[in-house]
């Protein structure tokens, strides 16, 4: 039974919260701030007391089998914001040693166990189990197709009507929209729909940014309505994309030693969240690969690897997502390198993007190796032009946050108007620049 | 009809092919007014933005920045580039727990010691550091000079490229591939016309470097036309290098327009004792003052205007111990020793004072004054008196900020015993001012003695915060080489205290302070040691 003690990463935990408001609710309460006498059983219960703003805490605890949920507290939400809590504190720090659940957890254990035996049904274990899995798995699948049509009807309706009036109409629908999504069990689109209503107010040309949005969200919705028709990874990454990812699909395996090319953290909107990105390159394949972690309310992700490290792992490399999406292995650090990594000129950086779009048309960018080439500071936008001739890359404006922009003077202080190796994401929106490294010397600048 | 069906086909069936921009200008408009389908809008959008994402091409380059000038000085070592991307980057997140300090060092502080550092041992800063410096010294002033020495010509280099640097390019300091050569006349002469006011400020100093009577000759072609501010701040830079050949210039600013003008050039006359002022001063001073007593001014005349006396007092002083007062501090300290029969300057501030304790407070606190602008250890010495006495029967001053002044013109060693002992006499709980003065790192007598102030201060049971201030300065400026000797205090008070008093209260706060002051100096000590090239 022990197997039930591997525990979900975050974003597992994420994909369970009934609305984006649970989601945000329970994302506060992932710290262990508020949470005492946590704890695990062998056969699958996590338990713990939440203080709220009453005297008694909140008694909650999850079968994580099921899985099924139960709590002290008046909400009607399911899991409630304290089971996502208790489940986000638990992947990230576990509770030590399995221990024995107290009375009360046990007890309503003890109750489902009685009530499934009642039922004859498929509670915990078994080939019944599998059962209802995939049950569970086809009735997902129909709300997210309920969910897919009724996001196109939108999609028509608001080019009917004409993106003219879209300014006017405000993002309140589009929170409507994704809300629906949510509701759908479909984040990944949620996430787009969300996206897709902050363009009207994003500035000059934002109904052609608008069209193209809408366009790869209509592309998806077609993508999962024509699902059985699909080539095989690009059905993966139309199922990653929708947010509903093939968790039992095997992934390639690739063993390496693999230079860590750049990390950094970005916080989710509601400041609780932390992802962490980490970008590699296999030196014996070639083969790019990004690791994502997350971090819970007031911690940073656990995985820290810094930049120019080389690690020996295996790679599994999740279906879809063009390839880029891995998982490490056990690994085994090695010395730093103490090489610059081999650069491409600016064409082969796009014609590197454009062919992995071909496996995921709605991949944003796509991570390369630029050098040598020269950073050229201009007030109306930044660009990585190639050291001979007269390419260049528009460098991504730092969005709000000053922190790229920085990153972009670290750039140009590191290059001294000479030319230097970078790595970043390059895309249609331009080249994001993440760490660079200087001709006379091997050690790479995180920038940012 | 049927007619505007077909060409709602033709338009989505056309758009299909290629024109993006006229899809975006009918999804703008709405498909229901062309008639089209939206879905089929959506669809040809949908290849058409795949296909202009995979068919990107580069843009044409713009024109590059031109190359930075090389800077011959090595880098700092590995660690000690880490070490002050640490320090830079702790510059904007200091405070973190409001209140309380906690026992972790405070990185902000150390941030000025690892420039001079550095600068000591003629590194350049590590390029890509070079925008978190540039920061560091605009939020700055204090750190602005060695920020941008150690920046060099990257510094400038950038600050060229961004507008929020461009205080770098005016700075003295840190501007100094901007300033013509002081020998190349006519770029000196175009700067001085042409010049920001703190560009010409920095030519002003350069040139005074160079040859000091040149910067005078400089000043005077403009100064008629000079605007009295700018006048007074011009004036104020002769204070560096101040000598007998700026006299003529000085004497004639005493007649300016602008009464802040004049007083400063009194004022510097009279640090000059062989000018014909101080002269003037000596003969005013020497007359209201001598063994017999003291006499003060009668009026205020119209040659004492002119040398600078100010004729109104502020409000609640006599206008006639306001003059006297003004007399003897801009007369040359040497006029005493005749008047007073040989005496030497102790012997003389010891004597009484007839006519009263007032006139004895005015004439103290005007040799105080004259001491600091003379620069005069003697006297400085004399008026400052012994340090375990207490500060009440001081001979010259009991103010401590007019003692710290006194202080500075003490020589280095001197200054630092006289700090111990006043320190082992009266507590620290009124030394801060005069620790402010002394030389960093602290010289070993001066350091035992705050150090043992501290814990007898631990002792007596009082709190830690109310020592704050010295806190910091020792963490700053204590020799690392007290460390050990720190530690060996700080296991002792938790060795003698009950363990349940160790965790609560006072005592808790001060191993707490103990720890930062033994960390703060231990890492000072690491990044010293960092510094030194491999």
């Amino acid at each position: 039974m022990t197997e039930h003690r591997v525990r979900p990463t975050a974003e597992q935990v994420l994909t369970l919260a009934p609305d984006e408001a649970s989601r945000k609710a329970g994302a506060k309460l992932g710290g262990a701030g508020p949470w005492s006498q946590t704890g695990d059983s062998a056969s699958g219960l996590v338990w713990g007391l939440c203080k709220g703003s009453g005297s008694t805490p909140y008694r909650t605890v999850v079968d994580v089998r099921g899985p099924a949920y139960s709590c002290s507290c008046p909400s009607r939400k399911f899991p409630c914001k304290h089971a996502l809590g208790l489940l986000l504190l638990w992947s990230a720090e576990g509770f030590g040693e399995a221990g024995e659940a107290p009375p009360w957890a046990a007890q309503w254990s003890a109750q489902r166990a009685a009530r499934a035996a009642a039922k004859g049904a498929d509670v915990p274990g078994g080939p019944a189990d599998e059962e209802g899995a995939k049950r569970r798995a086809q009735r997902r699948a129909a709300r997210i197709g309920a969910g897919v049509g009724e996001l196109e009807q939108r999609l028509e309706d608001v080019l009917r009507g004409g993106l003219a009036g879209q300014q006017q109409a405000g993002y309140g629908p589009w929170e409507e929209t994704a809300a629906r999504m949510v509701d759908a069990q479909a984040p990944g689109l949620a996430a787009r729909v969300r996206e897709l209503g902050t363009i009207p107010s994003c500035g000059p040309g934002w109904p052609a940014r608008m069209l193209e949005e809408g366009a790869l969200l209509h592309l998806l919705n077609r993508g999962w309505l024509g699902l059985a028709g699909l080539p095989q990874p690009l059905a993966a990454t139309v199922r990653t994309r929708v947010g509903f990812p093939d968790t039992a699909a095997e992934g390639e395996v690739v063993r390496d030693r693999w230079l860590v090319l750049a990390q950094y953290d970005s916080v989710s909107p509601d400041g609780r969240l932390t992802t962490r990105r980490t970008w590699l390159r296999g030196l014996g394949s070639g083969r790019p690969a990004l690791v994502l972690d997350f971090g819970p309310p007031g911690r940073p992700p656990a995985l820290s690897l810094p930049v120019g490290l080389v690690v020996e792992s295996e790679a599994r490399f999740r279906p879809g997502t063009a390839g880029l999406r891995a998982d490490l292995g056990e690994r085994s650090a090695a010395a730093a390198p103490g090489r610059v990594p081999a650069g491409v000129g600016t064409g082969a950086a796009l014609e590197a993007y454009g062919a992995a779009l071909r496996e995921d048309p709605w991949l944003d960018a796509w991570p390369v190796v630029l050098g040598p080439v020269i950073p050229i500071p201009g007030e109306r936008g930044w660009q990585l032009a190639d050291a001979e001739g007269t390419s260049a890359l528009p460098v991504t404006a730092g969005t709000a946050d000053s922190g790229s922009r920085s990153g972009l003077w670290q750039l140009a202080a590191l290059s001294g108007g000479g030319p230097v190796t970078v790595f970043g994401e390059c895309g249609h929106r331009g080249f994001t620049p993440l760490t660079a490294w200087h001709p006379g010397c091997p050690e790479p600048v995180a920038l940012g | 009809m049927t007619t505007t069906g077909t060409k709602a086909e033709d338009v989505t069936a056309g758009l299909g092919d290629g024109d993006w921009e006229e899809l975006v200008g009918v999804a703008l408009l709405g498909t229901d007014r062309r008639k089209a389908s939206p879905g089929a809008l959506l669809d040809a959008a949908a290849v058409q933005t795949v296909r202009r994402r995979a068919g990107l091409r580069p843009t044409e380059a713009g024109p590059r920045p031109d190359p930075a000038p090389r800077d011959p000085r090595p880098a700092p070592p590995e660690a000690a580039r880490r070490r002050l991307a640490q320090l830079l980057a702790g510059r904007t997140g200091a405070g973190s727990g409001g209140g309380r300090r906690g026992a972790a060092p405070d990185l902000t502080e150390l941030l000025p010691q690892w420039l001079a550092a550095a600068g000591r041992h003629g590194y350049r800063a590590p390029h890509a550091l070079v925008p978190a410096l540039l920061d560091a010294a605009r939020a700055r002033t204090d750190l602005r000079a060695p920020a941008l020495a150690l920046a060099g010509a990257r510094g400038l280099w950038l600050a060229r490229l961004n507008p929020d640097w461009r205080f770098a390019l005016r700075g003295g300091a840190g501007g100094a591939g901007e300033l013509p050569d002081p020998q190349d006349r006519a770029g000196v002469e175009r700067l001085w016309q042409e010049g920001l006011f703190a560009e010409r400020v920095a030519l002003l100093g350069l040139v005074r470097a160079h040859e000091p009577a040149a910067a005078v000759r400089l000043l005077s072609t403009t100064w008629a036309t000079e605007r009295a501010e700018d006048r007074l701040m011009f004036l104020d830079s002769l204070r560096v290098g101040l000598a007998g050949g700026d006299e003529p210039f000085l004497e004639a600013a005493l007649g300016d327009r602008s009464r802040n003008v004049r007083a400063t050039a009194a004022e510097l006359l009279s640090a000059l004792p062989e000018s014909a002022l101080a002269g003037r001063m000596a003969e005013r001073a020497l007359a209201c003052v001598g063994p017999q007593g003291v006499t003060p001014p009668a009026a205020c005349d119209a040659g004492m205007l002119r040398d600078g006396v100010v004729e109104r007092p502020p409000a609640g002083r006599g206008e006639r111990a306001w003059w006297l007062g003004q007399l003897v501090e801009a007369a040359p300290l040497s006029c005493w020793r005749e008047r007073f029969g040989g005496l030497g300057p102790a012997q003389i501030v010891a004597l009484p004072v007839a006519g009263g304790e007032s006139w004895r407070e005015e004439l103290h606190a005007a040799w105080c004054r004259a001491a600091v602008r003379q620069r005069d250890p003697r006297w400085s010495k004399a008026l400052l008196g012994e340090a375990s006495a207490p500060p009440a029967t001081a001979p010259g001053t009991a103010s401590l900020a007019e003692r710290a002044k006194l202080l500075s013109v003490l020589p280095e060693g001197e200054r630092a015993q006289w700090v111990a002992e006043f320190i082992r006499a009266h507590g620290l709980s009124e030394a801060f001012q005069l620790l402010g003065v002394c030389v960093v790192p602290w010289a070993g007598t001066l350091g035992r003695a705050v150090v043992d102030a501290l814990d007898a201060a631990r002792e007596a049971g009082s709190y830690p915060w109310s020592f704050s201030g010295v806190m910091g300065l020792a963490e700053r400026c204590l020799d690392p080489a007290e460390a050990e000797r720190l530690e060996a205090v700080v296991a002792r008070g938790c060795g003698f205290a009950d363990p349940a008093e160790a965790s609560s209260g006072a005592a808790a706060y001060w191993a707490e302070a103990f720890q930062r002051l033994v960390a703060t100096l231990r890492l000072r000590a690491a990044m010293l040691s960092e510094l030194a090239p491999a």
